[in-house]
């Protein structure tokens, strides 16, 4: 046996090339593969550990204000185990140098320690002196963006009262990994930051002493989340409890958990389609060398060797192309699965990473790869191992060929000589043919999956900012105020234009299935807001009834004309119940929509709003910046371009990055499956070509019979591949839907031109590596070699 | 030797060979019939014309193939009957084949493409000794493709020889050489009949190749029409085409 393996080595040196192409493709899948899960692994595991070591809450609330006794009462309810009251102040934040308007959250820890629940992480400094006043823990990111170390001090309004505030400690929160402020869909580490306190001076502030607006728990094993919080519910009522939820309504954690399903999701379709590829062209390049072989084989089965030892002889080969796949896949896993998961660790701010690469997740890739290989080459080998020998010793008979379509139909004086050869070829083998073309396809759609995301972000952009958000600026109160604030806005220099709104957090109901989201009221009629129908054409705003977000609409199972529960989870805590007028097209965010006097008469507050859209003349930002910053009870500004600057970095960071990846690995797929497709045709077709050489054909015209095939294959595999590819970007943009952003399925003429031109250039690259071999081509010792 | 210790070493016995070649629409009758016994040390040359069913005749011997009708008993065991394991076996313990087309396996050396055989079998030759006594000695380095068709037909034959194997089957082993060559191959098997005595069988459509066996066995249409005694071997060395 011995000297089969050394055979084996011998028959993958000789097509080296070819085995090089596959253990690249494999490698790819793999990588994909291991890369993903263990980015995936990796971040819950962190996620997990920092959540346990800062005992992240399981149960939140908020409520507009109760007397600290009640939280005995809150103790009492079954099945919750630790209790913590707290005190959550909004506030300005005066930068120095710094001239955008930034606000934040500003949230007690108790006077002594550390928190019982979400404790700090401290990165820098120290927490602050017990009981001391004015002292601060910045959290990291909104410390970064502005530079800030312990010991800097910044100006701060609370409750309408000027502060100066000292950063004593820099710390990371499990409760504000993903942070970002209120009514914003992206973070926003700039202009938005969230601090800490001591409770006693906070309360003070805030006029909150021996009484809190904010509570978290945990639970007992085995309790229900659901009870307790109903039970919460009951209880906070009467303090304008605003309905407590559970982290999955958290929205640090719904966003974590949203972008670790998003990676789950790629975690499993790019690896199945490299490894669905890599069977392919096993396939095909095995059941060629098998071909060749059948004497050999006929011969080793005539000297005794047995089925099992030929069927064993090729899987072996097999899988030391595999076994070699693998380990670079594993290699190449490791090295960006440990990329990636930094790139992730730095964007969520995890404060450490505990990257692993689990051995069961190299035991699958191998074993699915393996299992990927065999069924790939089975029948093949099969068919090698079952050779009856006596069969195989006699020569192959001539293929069948006959007279081709075009030919059929009267082309024939059409079609030059070697034109006819190519044509026939093709419909010779069209199993083959067929094969040959979806492979090429599908490396053409997996190069349009990864550009698709690209072009669906800048199309998202264009809609959100240029068709439906066109203000400048959005500013939104503490509380809701009197129509009037606009008015004396609109007194600011540079700023010519505002409508107003109101905002109001709700839960929505539908049967069984409810959602915590806003509802904004729109002035109808406005011009900066505009919703956009699913033709992407403005609407009018309905004068009754409530807009859906389609997606959000899709979640609650419902149709227009429905009607839907509104759970108002402020003030008034009211419920009433509005019919849905309309469903309409957002890409980013889930939100409802009503119009504005509609809500207010529907909430029985006259003229309330929540904040103002703003039109400013750019020039006189600065000073509307500053004009802002001295207007009392503002809860935040969102500055238009800061906006799509952030969305673009969410997208950048995160998707973009696996897209490169992917595009990376599909381009070597694509030069794999072309590369392989022509070596193989060359090695079938070099005796008969010869033969025309010898007959007196010119290099030139055997290399069209040869390569003119394969240009047709691969012109053909580009629109099937166009196809194909978009049904995966479908695919995919339906997987990937979540409440932060939904892909449409949008592919931009250069996506195709992209796909295409990669595969064209694969095919030119492998075409001149096969004709250099044409050009050598042997015309002596191929006619002498009988295959 | 003489007629009654033939009798006593009888290595292959056929009796009534059909082969039946079902092709769909056409039914091709390769074997119509067969009988004929092979003794151990002898060299018999199967002689007919292209397509008379030798190569059939001689694929059932060693079992590559199985008879449609009829018994070939391989030292009174019934090959006929045996599985495909069992058939297996038997060529790779007892039978050595040459092929016209040598079939060696390019990917290996002469050597290796020896020891691919010696490695399974039960009391081989040392691979290297086999190519000397096909006088290869000085080529078990090369590769088939470095190697004329000749030598490649004699590195096949030490394949062939290497595993000690009770019966040599030969089918046209010069059918792609020119005469001289031919004869040097012809040489190498008359003389590991002569010298390790292994009963052969040598096909051929060659009537000239006929005179250096101890016995002919003419075949034509599927049926034996004739069988010769040669009194007076010849040498290969005397005979040319
Ligand atoms: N596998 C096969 N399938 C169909 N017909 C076959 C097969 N093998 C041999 N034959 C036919 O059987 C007859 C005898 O063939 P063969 O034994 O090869 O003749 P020879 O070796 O004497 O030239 C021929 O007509 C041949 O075409
Ligand atoms: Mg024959």
């Amino acid at each position: 046996m011995r000297t089969l393996n050394r055979k084996i080595l011998r028959n993958l040196w000789g097509m080296k090339a070819q085995v090089i192409a596959i253990v690249m493709v494999i490698a790819s899948g793999v990588a994909t593969f291991i890369m993903s899960v263990s980015t995936m692994q990796s971040l819950k595991l962190t996620q997990a550990t920092f959540y346990t070591e800062c005992r992240f809450a399981e149960v939140f609330a908020s409520l507009k204000r109760a007397p600290e006794s009640l939280r005995s009462r809150i103790q009492e309810i079954s099945g919750i185990n630790h209790v913590e009251t707290r005190v959550s102040a909004p506030l300005t934040i005066d930068i120095p140098d710094f001239s955008d308007p930034a606000t934040g959250h500003i949230i007690s820890i108790p006077d002594n320690g550390q928190p019982l629940l979400n404790s700090l992480y401290l990165r820098q400094g120290r927490l602050p002196e017990p009981y001391r006043e004015n002292e601060i823990v910045i959290g990291e990111s909104f410390a970064k963006a502005h530079n800030f170390k312990p010991g800097a001090t910044v100006g701060a309004v609370i409750n309408g009262r000027r502060k100066n505030l000292t950063i004593v400690g820099i710390a990371l929160s499990p409760e504000h990994i993903y942070q970002m402020p209120p009514g914003a869909v992206f973070p926003d580490f700039e202009r938005y930051g969230v601090m800490w306190m001591r409770r006693s001076p906070l309360g003070t502030a805030y006029d909150m002493d021996g009484a809190f607006n904010d509570v978290t728990l945990t639970l007992t094993p085995g309790a229900h989340i659901n009870d307790v919080i109903d039970r919460i519910d009951k209880l906070l009522k009467p303090y304008g409890g605003l309905g407590a939820y559970g982290r999955k309504d958290q929205m640090s954690h719904r966003y974590l958990s949203e972008e670790f399903r998003q990676l789950e999701q790629m975690a499993t379709i790019f690896p199945v389609i490299f490894l669905g590829v890599a069977a392919f062209l096993l396939n095909v390049v095995i059941s060629r060398l098998i071909n060749i072989q059948r004497e050999e084989v006929a011969a080793l089965k005539a000297f005794g060797y047995r089925n099992l030892d030929i069927g064993l002889h090729f899987v072996k080969l097999v899988l030391l192309i595999v076994l070699a796949g693998v380990l670079g896949g594993i290699a190449g896993g490791f090295w960006f699965g440990r990329w990636m998961s930094t790139i992730y660790m730095e964007f969520y701010r995890f404060p450490f990473l505990k990257y692993q690469l689990q051995p069961q997740v190299v035991v699958i890739a191998t074993l699915v790869t393996a299992t990927a290989a065999i069924i790939g080459t089975l029948h093949s080998v099969r068919k090698a191992a079952l050779l009856p020998p006596a069969q195989a010793m006699r020569p192959e008979s001539p293929p069948a060929f006959r007279v081709s379509l075009p030919e059929r139909l009267g082309l024939k004086h059409l079609l030059s000589q070697p034109t006819r050869m190519i044509i026939r070829n093709i419909e010779r083998k069209p199993v083959k043919s067929l094969l040959s073309i979806t492979g090429i396809a599908f490396a053409c759609a997996i190069m349009m999956v990864g550009s698709f995301q690209k072009d669906a972000v800048d199309y998202i952009v264009d809609v959100q900012f240029g068709l439906s958000q066109r203000e400048d600026l959005s500013v939104t109160f503490v509380e809701p105020t009197s129509r009037r604030v606009l008015y004396e806005l609109q007194r600011i220099e540079g700023i010519e234009y505002g409508e107003v709104f109101r905002t109001v957090p709700v839960r929505l109901r539908f049967g069984h299935r409810s959602y915590r989201t806003t509802i904004q009221g729109l002035e109808s009629g406005g011009d900066l807001q505009r919703l956009l129908n699913t033709d992407l054409k403005p609407i009018l705003l309905p004068s009754a009834g409530i807009v859906l977000t389609d997606h959000l609409g899709e979640m609650l199972g419902v149709h227009e004309g429905d009607r839907l529960r509104v759970e108002v989870l402020e003030g008034n805590q009211m419920e009433f119940s509005v019919p849905v007028a309309a469903l309409i097209r957002q890409y980013i965010g889930v939100s409802a929509y009503m119009d504005l006097r509609a809500l207010n008469r529907l909430m029985r507050e006259g003229n309330a709003i929540s904040g103002v859209y703003l039109a400013v003349d750019s020039r006189y930002l600065h000073e509307i910046f500053d004009r802002l910053k001295e207007t009392p009870r503002i809860a935040g500004t969102e500055i238009r371009e800061k906006a799509i600057t952030n969305f673009y970095e969410t997208m950048g960071e995160t998707v973009l990055i696996f897209t490169f990846i992917n595009t990376l690995l599909a381009g070597i797929i694509a030069f794999g499956v072309v590369y392989n497709s022509a070596r193989i045709a060359l090695s079938e077709r070099s005796r008969e070509l010869a033969s025309l050489r010898v007959l007196g054909f010119t290099k030139g015209e055997i290399s069209y019979i040869l390569l003119g095939e394969l240009s047709a294959l691969t012109l053909a595999a580009i629109p099937l591949g166009f196809l194909v590819g978009k049904g995966m970007c479908a695919y995919i943009a339906e997987t990937l839907k979540t409440d932060l952003f939904r892909i449409p399925l949008i592919l931009e003429a250069d996506t195709y031109a992209f796909a295409a031109t990669v595969v064209l250039i694969s095919a030119c690259v492998s075409g001149m590596l096969v004709w250099r071999r044409l050009s050598q081509l042997d015309l002596i010792a191929v006619l002498k070699s009988k295959e | 030797m003489n007629e009654s210790t033939h009798k006593e070493t009888i290595v292959f016995q056929a009796r009534g060979i059909t082969k039946v070649y079902d092709m769909g629409e056409v039914k091709v009758r390769a074997l119509r019939g067969v009988d004929m016994d092979l003794y151990s040390g002898e060299l018999i040359v199967l002689l007919g014309p292209s397509g008379s069913g030798k190569s059939t005749l001689l694929n059932i011997l060693g079992g590559l193939d199985t008879a449609t009708t009829g018994h070939v008993t391989y030292r009174e065991q019934d090959i006929t009957r045996a599985l495909d394991k069992e058939l297996t076996d038997y060529r790779r313990f007892h039978v050595g084949f040459v092929f016209q087309f040598y079939n060696l396996i390019p990917s290996l050396t002469a050597l290796e493409n020896v020891s691919v055989v010696t490695e399974i079998a039960k009391n081989p030759m040392d691979p290297a000794e086999a190519l000397r006594l096909v006088g290869l000695g000085d080529r078990i380095d090369h590769f088939p493709a470095q190697l004329s068709g000749g030598e490649q037909q004699r590195v096949a034959i030490a394949r062939a020889v290497a595993k000690n194997p009770a019966v040599l089957l030969c089918d046209e082993p010069t059918g792609a050489l020119d005469s001289a060559t031919g004869i040097i191959v012809l040489q190498v098997l008359e003389r590991i009949n002569r010298e390790l005595g292994t009963a052969t069988v040598l096909i051929t459509h060659n009537a000239d190749i006929a005179d250096m066996a101890d016995r002919v066995i003419y075949l034509s249409d599927g049926l034996i029409s004739r069988v010769r005694r040669n009194e007076h071997k010849k040498s290969p060395s005397e005979l040319h085409w």
